[in-house]
């Protein structure tokens, strides 16, 4: 580590284990001092940026490029394909275009009926099963799992094997050999995937990207099969956390979970939860191209941004009492999704997810309850993803 | 209230679809934003503002009469 970054503080922090819903106070207190924070991420000294005018002023800027280079591309690559998420328009737009049509308000809203029925039978299966069970093991994770290989036309049978290597990849502490074992692993799997799909396409993005992009001659297959691999990782690993996390929350607010149980449209308590647990931490990073300025802060071409999104939306001059959990406030414009032109591509699919799962959890099982004493609870902030690695419940 | 959209700053976020479907449509091919109403009733003036707001890609514009 350089001279100029062993005095600063790392980002992101350590939640503190007593408020594992808080962002750690001293990360949020960078929202009160002018300009903008400098800590270290990965080893190179950053500006962290953590009020939420801040935040959408530097996603919305087209001088702060997305493109990390090797600090946020898959290992395991010598010149590794392009993913969406990291690259800046006009390139960006046309490959997000190429995927977002499996993504509209009307498409997902025609398979809430069919994430309904899955949500009814994971608890089924999670009942017969017997009590204690992890929730996260027998429901949260299984839902955005199931959904996301049948939009993909990846075999749910599968599920194991592209779970395991996506908790690899999402290990912080993991060394940078396993998660380049790990995106190989799933590279391989989605390349013959692919191969498959090119003879008997499926009903399915996989299989219409193909046709629509790929035999066109507009997109490479390698393109696909590297983006493919991030929507099968984000399709499962957020919603589900956000899916245990929620519950969690919920269990510990018994007023704010009857709101949910009661209500037959629970899309702005969603938003509230989405804005509460606020499960990125330090994922959005960006680089400036040139020299800009954010909240009064020069900032240097080819310095290194970080989005301190919890802090953000915990920002009183976005909300009032930011640190409630209030299902019944509008939560609109936070940005657990991010901002700008990267803004979470499965954020329509993401809120139908938690609002089926939480309410038919909630009103399947009008007894749920830990197993096990909140302080036992193991919080992942050894992930990418924040959450709970187990959920033990009982109904 | 005047109503404009952008569809070449659109993403397809989809949020003003959730908040004003009166308003706001998305493209069948790509999800990029159709603008259904123009000049809504003032019943929809909040949801169109709000949408605007929310708008991740800034796209969407509304002006008061």
């Amino acid at each position: 580590m350089s001279t100029e970054t062993t005095d600063l503080p790392p980002f992101p922090g350590a939640h503190n284990a007593r408020c594992p819903f808080d962002p750690p106070t001293e990360y949020t207190d960078w929202r009160k001092s002018a300009g903008l924070r400098r800590a270290v991420w990965k080893d190179i000294p950053v500006w962290v940026v953590s009020r939420h005018e801040d935040i959408r002023t530097a996603l919305a800027d087209p001088r702060i490029s997305a493109d990390m280079g090797e600090l946020q591309s898959f290992v395991g690559f010598d010149n590794p394909p392009p993913m969406f998420p990291r690259m800046d328009d006009p390139e960006h737009a046309r490959l997000r275009r190429m995927l977002t049509k499996d993504f509209t308000v009307k498409r997902i809203n025609a398979m809430r009926p069919e994430i309904q029925k899955m949500a009814h039978e994971f608890i089924d299966q999670m009942i017969s099963k017997g009590q204690p069970a992890d929730l996260v093991r027998d429901y949260a994770l299984p839902i955005p799992s199931l959904v996301i290989s049948l939009m993909l036309g990846v075999p749910y049978a599968d599920h194991e094997f592209f779970q395991q290597h996506s908790t690899t990849m999402s290990t912080t502490n993991a060394t940078k050999e396993e998660r380049g074992k790990a995106t190989l692993a799933q590279f391989g799997y989605l390349q013959e995937l692919v191969a498959r799909k090119e003879t008997e396409p499926g009903d399915d993005l996989i299989s219409r990207v193909l046709r629509e992009h790929v035999e066109t001659g507009e997109l490479d297959r390698m393109t696909l099969v590297i983006n493919g691999i991030l929507l099968l990782f984000a399709g499962h690993e957020t919603t589900a956390n956000s899916i245990a996390l929620g519950t969690l929350a919920l269990l510990r607010n018994p007023d704010q979970a009857a709101r949910i149980r009661e209500t037959d449209d629970p899309a702005a308590a969603v938003e509230e939860l989405l804005r509460y647990l606020t499960i990125v931490h330090a994922l959005v990073a960006r680089v400036a191209k040139e020299d800009v300025e954010i909240a009064g802060q020069r900032i240097r071409a080819g310095e290194v941004l970080l989005m301190n999104l919890p802090a953000g939306n915990r920002d009183k001059a976005f909300v009032s009492d930011p640190d409630t959990l209030d299902l019944d406030r509008n939560a609109r414009g936070h940005v657990a999704f991010g901002y700008g032109i990267h803004q979470c591509l499965g954020q329509t699919l993401a809120r139908a997810e938690m609002e089926i799962a939480l309410s038919v959890l909630l009103r399947r099982l009008p007894d749920l309850r830990l197993a096990v004493p909140f302080e036992e609870l193991n919080f992942r902030h050894d992930m990418n993803i924040y959450g709970v690695h187990e959920l033990p419940v009982a109904w | 209230m005047k109503v404009t959209v952008n569809a070449d700053k659109c993403v397809a976020a989809g949020q003003c679809v959730l908040l004003a479907p009166e308003v706001f449509d998305q493209r069948e091919e790509d999800g990029i934003v159709v603008l259904l109403d123009d000049a809504p009733p003032s019943e929809l003036h909040a949801t169109a503002r709000e949408s605007a707001m929310v708008c991740p890609a800034s796209a969407i514009d509304t002006v008061e009469e």
